[in-house]
């Protein structure tokens, strides 16, 4: 590598991690203060455990992400395997923009589409429409996942159980589903850390009684800057790191395979 | 003339493939048709209803059985006050100018930053691209508002940049970054870098190593080679994450929101305004379609080239 290509790496990368450096720093600042550092502590970390409004956001955050990244999966998966197993099928482009359309749709027209569509229906707000909200803009980032592993899997295993008299259910049960198990894992992966992140949407079709972890730390942040969201930022980064790098690891090793 | 008890197995397990080939793909359709479509559907009628009718159910209600005249009564009493104000009122105009504005502006940040960053990854040692690649896309997956949130410990008058600046005798007086136009284009480039080089990255790793040392061998120079051989085989990575990033930068709301001034106008604030502060879900609803009016093309544009870069994140 030249000097050239190792700057712009060091440079970009310095660029990408070095705000989320300076929250971990300030989250072990004894000092409220953002730029005095008054030695270091874990106070914030005390008073993070003492919050319960922020407490109970979390597990509602958790219980959302969980029921909406198995979902997700689920029709992320079905998604993938239409898209690369299928050939042409009639409405295929209706298909390919509802699945990756999410992906790229500003989330303020998702989430107050969402809404004006649960009003119509006369669905009541709370963690169902959430959990609706999320399976869908979720859907299509997990058949991304899927469907780039799909594509490099060896497709004369499939042909082979096939040939050999296995009905098209046995050769997805026994077959294609197990060779898809760690895309599987990373799919869901970032479907939760996704719907875990959401801010917007959540805004718009929560209701009341289910106030997410992002709603609940935006309604601080836009108080000002908060030694605990400091601690309460770094907890979440270094979660969300394990599992993206659990992640990436899962679909590295099967790449390799 | 074919024997019909030869072909009835194999039609039998064809008929049973495409049957199983409906079942696999149905319900992703209609989780999305009812859930994505659907959805978009109702919010263009509710942009055409009466900003006093702004409860349920929406006037104009669409009566299809009752044929022609059920069509001619909808159709007359589509009323497109919302979208008439949204063409007079001019912090609309304006807001529609400003999403374009910091979206495109960010855009070419966007190119000249990610370019390299892709570049380097690609020629990166093999064993070390995996990781190098994670490393990128980290950020990426973590928590989007605090990572906005972080910028305001550092863009403040008092903030880390500041303190710097006048440490190194630089400045003397802090400068004021945050809320202003250069804080909103530097969230929106921080947030937005990933998704500007991970397609970038696919795209170059998979160029021919030859071509690049043939015009080596024939004697061009390093930058040479990138501007002349790299680059332009790269347009299409490149144009791929500018269209990934523009789009939902357009409908952009913490990032305007938390490290712009109140003047800051974007169309994803604007929508968020008029619906929570405002509580005009019509006006809202129209400011929607107008979002979407705006980043339909670019979707179009890029359908393609979303599907095969996002293909190689993780």
């Amino acid at each position: 590598m030249s000097w050239v290509t190792r700057t712009a790496l060091v440079a970009g990368l310095g660029f990408l991690y070095g705000p989320i450096v300076v929250l971990i720093v300030y989250s072990f600042n004894a000092s409220p203060m953002v730029t005095v550092w008054g030695g270091f502590s874990t106070r914030w970390y005390g008073a993070l455990l003492a919050d319960a409004p922020l407490l109970s956001a979390a597990w509602v955050s958790l219980k959302v992400a969980f029921l909406a990244s198995l979902l997700a999966t689920i029709l992320g998966t079905l998604a993938a395997l239409a898209l690369e197993r299928q050939g042409r099928f009639r409405g295929r482009a209706l298909f390919t923009g509802l699945v990756f359309g999410p992906i790229v749709m500003p989330e303020v027209m998702i989430g107050l589409s969402l809404l004006l569509m649960f009003i119509g229906i006369g669905l009541d707000r709370g963690l169902l429409t959430i959990v609706i909200a999320h399976t869908t803009f979720c859907t299509g980032f997990v058949a991304v996942v899927v469907g780039a592993r799909l594509r490099g899997l060896d497709r004369s295993l499939e042909e082979a159980a096939a040939d050999l008299g296995a009905s098209p259910g046995r050769v997805l049960m026994t077959v294609t589903l197990p060779l898809l198990a760690p895309a599987l894992a990373a799919g869901a992966l970032l479907a939760f850390t996704l719907s875990l992140d959401d801010l917007v949407i959540a805004s718009f079709v929560s209701g009341p009684g289910s106030t997410t972890l992002p709603m609940r730390l935006y309604s601080q942040v836009r108080l000002g800057v908060n030694p605990e969201i400091n601690a309460a930022s770094t907890l979440l980064v270094g979660l969300v790191s394990v599992a993206v790098l659990l992640a990436s690891w899962l679909t590295a090793r099967r790449g390799q395979g | 003339m074919r024997a019909a008890g030869a072909e009835a197995g194999p039609a039998r397990v064809r008929k049973r493939g495409r049957l199983f080939d409906r079942l696999v793909r149905l319900p992703p359709f209609l989780w999305l048709a009812a859930f994505f479509l659907l959805p978009f559907v109702i919010t263009l009628k509710i942009s055409l209803s009466e900003p006093a009718t702004a409860i349920p159910p929406y006037l104009p209600l669409l009566d299809w059985r009752g044929g022609l005249d059920g069509w001619s009564a909808f159709l007359e009493a589509l009323n497109f006050d919302n979208y008439l104000t949204l063409a007079a009122d001019p912090l609309y105009r304006d807001a529609a100018l400003g999403s374009l504005t910091y979206a495109g502006v960010a855009s070419l940040i966007l190119v000249a930053l990610g370019t390299p960053l892709a570049y380097a990854l690609a020629r990166a040692p093999a064993r070390w691209q995996p990781l190098l690649v994670a490393l990128v896309i980290v950020p990426f997956w973590t928590s989007f508002l605090i990572r906005i949130y972080a910028w305001i410990a550092i863009l403040k008058p008092e903030g880390l940049l500041n303190l710097a600046l006048r440490r190194l005798g630089l400045i003397d007086a802090p400068l004021t970054i945050l809320n202003t136009d250069a804080a909103v284009i530097v969230g929106l480039v921080y947030a937005y870098l990933p998704f500007m080089v991970l397609p970038l990255y696919a795209v170059m790793n998979r160029l021919d190593p030859t071509l690049r040392e043939a015009a080596a061998d024939l004697g061009a120079s390093p930058s040479r080679v990138f501007w002349t051989v790299t680059v332009p085989l790269s347009l299409p990575g490149i144009a791929a994450g500018a269209g990934l990033c523009f789009i939902p930068m357009v409908g952009e709301f913490v990032i305007p929101d938390l490290l712009g001034g109140s003047e800051t106008l974007m169309l994803g604030r604007v929508l968020w305004s008029e619906f929570f502060s405002n509580r005009d879900w019509p006006l809202a609803a129209a400011v929607a379609v107008l979002i979407l009016a705006i980043v339909i093309g670019p979707v179009v544009l890029f359908r393609d080239s979303l599907r095969a870069g996002e293909g190689e994140a993780p």
